[in-house]
């Protein structure tokens, strides 16, 4: 099979320097991403899991060049986003958007709604005073808020309703790729499947592809066709959605989906419990960088630093042991 | 059943001088070495409850009816010096936010011994305890992490020094709200393994607010939903799950994206919780129900016994009259 690719990021690398020791002569570098490659093919929702501070939202900023790579290169459609000048990058960003977790804190309180989604024309100097009114009022019916919503201040409105101007004003421009960062998690589970619903539909009608960003598991389980899974930097696997919740190659999926709680309290309970915190990203170990937690862990795992290699069911993972098939067998329900 | 350990009779609190209701009415009682899980969204009142029965209500909220009975003693009509006493000793809370609800410039054993002094446990002693009661925890070498300060801890970890304090005072009562909430979900099952733990030897009675149903399943022995200030719903966690009786109760379940389901489209619930303020006169329900009818705009339903063990706050809950699946899906 062949898929069209959409974003690309090969081999980025996202250094935060911080100023450490006396005086703070010292600097330190934390490696909130370190040497990512990721592929988002066309039409696809690809998921992207991971637990707190793992990089997974750097990863969505890097990919749309809010912030600059230390190092690698992003392409987009096949042209490289690091190498495009203000101009090119401006026009390339209105093809790809941001949905963020807080639709209060991303919002103007003094602006009205319609303005908030009107700012997106204006910036990008897109249509006259009459057009822009007209294509408010259809992003309105887009996202399903009344028309009346236009005059209204972002305190009027629920949290849900907030999330749908957040997705009015993302898709105000018609981006093809849009970045949602935890763009539910936010939300009342019941307010949740709303929007959850509401991605999902405008995806279908205007053919969008989505990066979507989450600690929930079982959202990115409802939500995705492939998913990613973050640990410290570095994708560790993905693979199709199916696949990576029945079949987890990757000690660390797995010990992340066997924490997901029970949907019934008669469910077997079986942990496969993480030892240990996250090692931080200003020390980063030599070799697989999951070792220090891992149960399954060996001698060449803190030697060697496994590649992200093809599995025989189309997955990538970076695992020496899933790699050589001499992992113990998986199972939530054994 | 033997007598609760906490009752909570028809407590109500308002705010601004009583215009605004917050909690309506809400009874429930906690049986000893029980785990009443208190579900609810934001606005539900839920984190209110917790503070009202710890006596920690914000000023501008007063409770303007209820009683709260610990073990045979209303705590509502203590003095509030002789409230603090019983919450220092019998009535125990953790947070959502450790790291917030923790005193940033003091090691975080002293903060766990300060419960024991108080006790008139002698200095070295409770030195000693501290190191026992962060082993209980399962913090990793106890010995030198008493030394520390909140900041050189974890999530995970601050939480575990919250459950040591909450220990030390070794309470009848525990109230948990959010405990989970801040964390990763490796660390909230190592978080929830060691509450159940902990649960289990001691014979806690434990109170455990969430908004997480998942974290409800895993946890709790009986579920109170909370909805808009009131309570939905009352009943064994297996008859939640399987036999919900209120409508919300139903529609939560169903809008939840679960790992093992098939993923078609959400139930969702139309609209949002009725404001602070403008509550309506009826069911808090009706304007989001599916099977709302007149009467259910007029009046507000009354927390009624569906079955020996559940009860349910509509005018027709489900056991009365099985409703038609379609139109909740």
């Amino acid at each position: 099979m062949t898929f069209e690719t959409v974003i690309e990021a090969r081999g980025v690398t996202k250094v935060f320097s911080t100023q450490r020791g006396l005086f703070r002569r010292r600097s330190v570098g934390a490696r909130a991403v370190d040497g990512l490659n990721l592929t988002v093919r066309s039409g696809e929702t690809l998921g992207l899991v991971g637990e707190s501070g793992c990089g997974k939202s750097t990863t969505g900023r890097l990919l749309l060049r809010l912030i600059e790579p230390t190092a690698g290169s992003v392409l987009f459609n096949g042209r490289d986003l690091t190498e495009l000048s203000t101009g090119e990058l401006r026009s390339s960003r209105r093809q790809m958007q941001i949905i963020f977790q807080d639709p209060y804190g991303s919002l103007n309180p003094r602006m009205t709604i319609g303005d908030a989604i009107a700012e997106a024309y204006i910036i990008h100097g897109i249509g006259d005073r009459a057009s822009r009114q007209r294509w408010v009022l259809e992003m309105l019916d887009l996202v399903r808020l009344p028309r009346s919503a236009v005059t209204r201040y972002p305190h009027e409105f629920s949290g849900g309703q907030r999330q749908r101007v957040g997705i009015a004003r993302a898709l105000a421009l018609k981006p093809n790729f849009v970045v949602c960062d935890e763009a539910v998690s936010a939300l009342d589970v019941s307010v949740q499947a709303q929007i959850i619903n509401l991605l999902q539909d405008l995806q279908n009608e205007l053919k969008l592809t989505y990066l979507f960003i989450s600690h929930n598991l079982s959202v990115v389980r409802h939500i995705s066709d492939r998913v990613a899974v973050m640990y410290l930097g570095r994708i560790v696997e993905i693979a199709d959605v199916d696949a990576l919740f029945t079949r987890p190659a990757h000690p660390y999926t797995q010990a992340l989906l066997s924490a997901i709680p029970r949907s019934h309290p008669d469910e077997p309970r079986h942990r496969h419990p993480l030892t240990g915190d996250l090692p931080s990203a200003l020390a980063i170990p030599k070799g697989c960088r999951f070792a220090s937690r891992c149960p399954f862990v060996q001698n060449r795992c803190r030697t060697f630093d496994p590649p992200l290699d093809p599995t025989p069911d189309h997955s990538l993972v970076a695992c020496h042991r899933a790699a050589d098939g001499t992992l113990p067998a998986y199972s939530l329900n054994s | 059943m033997a007598r609760p350990i906490l009752e909570v009779k028809g407590l109500t609190t308002t705010l601004a001088g009583g215009t605004i209701t917050i909690l309506e009415d809400v009874s429930f009682g906690l049986q000893p070495g029980e785990v009443l899980g208190v579900v609810g969204e934001s606005g539900s009142g839920k984190s209110m409850l917790a503070l009202s029965v710890m006596g920690l209500l914000p000023k501008a909220v007063r409770r303007t009816a209820g009683r709260i009975v610990l073990d045979g003693e209303d705590l509502a009509a203590l003095s509030p010096d002789r409230w603090r006493e019983r919450r220092g000793s019998d009535l125990a809370m953790i947070f959502q936010e450790p790291m917030t609800a923790l005193n940033p410039v003091m090691r975080v054993g002293d903060q766990v011994a300060e419960v024991l002094r108080r006790q008139g446990i002698p200095a070295k002693k409770a030195r000693q305890e501290t190191i026992n009661l962060f082993r209980k925890v399962e913090i990793p070498s106890p010995e030198q992490r008493v030394r520390g300060y909140p900041h050189e801890l974890s999530g995970g970890m601050r939480q575990r020094v919250m459950i040591a304090i909450a220990l030390a005072a070794n309470p009848k009562v525990l109230i948990a709200d959010e405990p989970t909430t801040a964390l990763d979900v490796t660390v909230q099952a190592q978080i929830l393994d060691l509450l159940r733990k902990l649960q289990k030897e001691r014979g806690l009675s434990l109170v455990f607010i969430t908004h997480d149903l998942g974290v409800i399943a895993e946890i709790a022995d009986r579920v109170l939903v909370l909805y808009a200030g009131r309570v939905a719903e009352i009943a064994p966690v297996r008859k939640i799950f399987d036999n919900p009786q209120h409508p919300y109760t139903r529609a939560l379940l169903a809008s939840i994206p679960e790992i093992d389901r098939p993923r078609g489209r959400l139930v969702t619930i139309e609209g949002a919780v009725p404001s602070i303020g403008a509550m309506p006169k009826g069911c808090r329900y009706a304007s989001r129900c599916p099977f709302r009818r007149d009467i259910c705009e007029q009046e507000s339903p009354r927390l009624g016994l569906v079955s020996s063990d559940q009860a349910a706050a509509c005018v027709q809950p489900f056991g009365f009259e099985k409703p038609q699946e379609e139109a909740l899906a």
